[in-house]
This record gives structure tokens, C-alpha cells and sequence, in this order.
């Protein structure tokens, strides 16, 4: 019980910090602490995601950064395609789902510490990456 | 927006290609697909960073709810562990948010970073 609150609060302000949904440690939140197998787990994951996401979508949207045009268009898109993926979760093992996910949170894992870098490394004047020194966190209403 | 500004229609397939992509990932990892598209919309529409994330979030209300109510369909949801994870997750997003208007999460991400790495390697040794 409180590994699940431990792993729900920090996959929450992971959400919050990064803009995922959380599901990246719910996942294995729920299989390590609460014994969830890999399909329980991923299917839980993703009705535990929707609060979070909401409220963050709220958040971010008060202080300008979503897009909204475009987040309704990449949501709808997307929903044959999250069809096809749960099919495929669940006509996959849970071994080879599990192994898929473990290497999933090492790309994560790689695109953090690259994005973190980044963010580190101070644009060379002119530089082609001048613009991302600016965020458009407020564009006037 | 930089090189991204090629003519609506070239856009429009890009946010396509993004979301089905995000789907499938969300569909068969049981994550949201932020990961998918917070680096695709900075690459293909020449997304700022944080407007990718925020904008991925709001995607992501969407495609979890889909993909959850999909694998209900399965016998696969657990409604109880969900709410246990879920909604301390609320009060952890506003803390997160909070933070990420104020900090370079630098830290944070490289702990995090850590922490995946780690359970990768509990789930795989399991």
C-alpha cells in the first residue's frame, strides 16, 4: 500500500515534470510492488494514467503550452492505433511484453539524460539551437 | 517554427504518423506515448520543449482512456490498484508542474533516469 502511493506520487510528479504520463513507472510500479503480471499491470497503468494526465493538461494549458488543435488531432489519431497495440499486448507473452517494457524504460532512461545534457550545454551564439532558449511558456492571449 | 513549415497537408500527415505511432506504443506498453511524441513534435514540427510536453499530455487524456477502456473489453483493467497509483499521482503532477515552470530539472531527471534503469534491469532479472 504505501509502495503503491510512493510509486503513484513520484510517477506523478515525474508526469508533471516531464510531460509523460507516468506510466513508464506505473508499469513496473505495479509489478514489482503490487505483484501485478506485465498485462495486468500495463492494462491498470493506462486507467491510472487518465487523472494524471487530465490534471497536468490542465495545468499546462493554464499557462499557455498546449496546442490544442494539434493535441485533439494526435488524440484522435491515435485511437485505432492504441486498439491495435492492446491487441498486440495481449496476444504477446508476458515475458516477451515484460523484456519489451524493461527495454522501453532504458530508452527513456537515455532520452532524459540526453535531453538533460542538452539543456546543459550553452548554444554557441547563432547557433542553430538558439531558438530553444526561449520557451513560448506564455504567448499572449 | 523553423523547417517544419512545409504546407498544411505535409503538417497534418506528421501529427497522422505521430498519433498512430503513440497509440500503438500507449496500446502495447501501457503508457501514455509521450515518449513517442515529446521528441517527434520537437523533430517534425519544430516544437519548443515544453509546449511538446504539454500538448503530449493533453494527447495522452485521450489515448489512455481508449486504450484502457479497450483492454477493460480484456478482463485486464484492475480498477482498485489503478486509483491506489493514480490518484497520489494527482497531487505528485501538480508538484511536477509546479516545478517545471520553475527548475532545470537536471537532478530529478538524472535520479529518475537511475531509478529506470534499475527497475528495468528487476523487471528483466525477475
Amino acid at each position: 500500500m504505501t509502495g503503491a502511493i510512493a510509486v503513484g506520487l513520484a510517477g506523478g510528479v515525474i508526469a508533471g515534470l516531464l510531460g509523460v504520463g507516468g506510466g513508464v513507472l506505473f508499469v513496473p510500479g505495479l509489478v514489482i510492488f503490487l505483484g501485478l503480471d506485465q498485462h495486468h499491470a500495463e492494462a491498470t497503468s493506462l486507467l491510472a494514467i487518465v487523472p494524471v494526465a487530465m490534471v497536468g493538461t490542465i495545468r499546462q494549458d493554464r499557462y499557455g503550452n498546449v496546442a490544442r488543435r494539434d493535441a485533439l488531432v494526435l488524440g484522435l489519431v491515435s485511437l485505432a492505433g492504441a486498439a491495435a497495440g492492446v491487441a498486440l499486448a495481449n496476444s504477446l507473452s508476458g515475458r516477451v511484453l515484460r523484456d519489451g517494457f524493461a527495454a522501453l524504460m532504458v530508452l527513456v532512461a537515455f532520452q532524459l539524460v540526453r535531453r538533460t545534457l542538452r539543456e546543459e550545454a550553452v548554444p554557441a551564439p547563432g547557433g542553430e539551437s538558439a531558438h530553444t532558449d526561449r520557451p513560448q511558456s506564455r504567448p499572449p492571449p | 517554427m523553423s523547417v517544419a513549415a512545409e504546407g498544411p497537408s505535409n503538417r497534418t500527415l506528421r501529427l497522422i504518423a505521430i498519433g498512430t505511432m503513440a497509440g500503438v506504443f500507449s496500446g502495447l506498453f501501457g503508457v501514455g506515448g509521450g515518449t513517442v511524441m515529446v521528441p517527434l513534435l520537437m523533430l517534425w514540427l519544430g516544437y519548443e520543449e515544453r509546449m511538446a510536453t504539454a500538448t503530449s499530455l493533453a494527447a495522452i487524456v485521450f489515448i489512455a482512456a481508449y486504450a484502457a477502456g479497450v483492454q477493460g473489453l480484456y478482463g485486464n483493467v484492475r480498477v482498485l490498484d489503478a486509483l491506489e497509483i493514480g490518484l497520489p499521482a494527482v497531487a505528485g503532477v501538480l508538484i511536477g508542474t509546479w516545478l517545471q515552470q520553475r527548475l532545470r530539472a537536471r537532478s530529478i531527471a538524472l535520479m529518475f533516469a537511475a531509478v529506470l534503469v534499475a527497475s528495468a534491469l528487476e523487471l528483466v532479472l525477475r
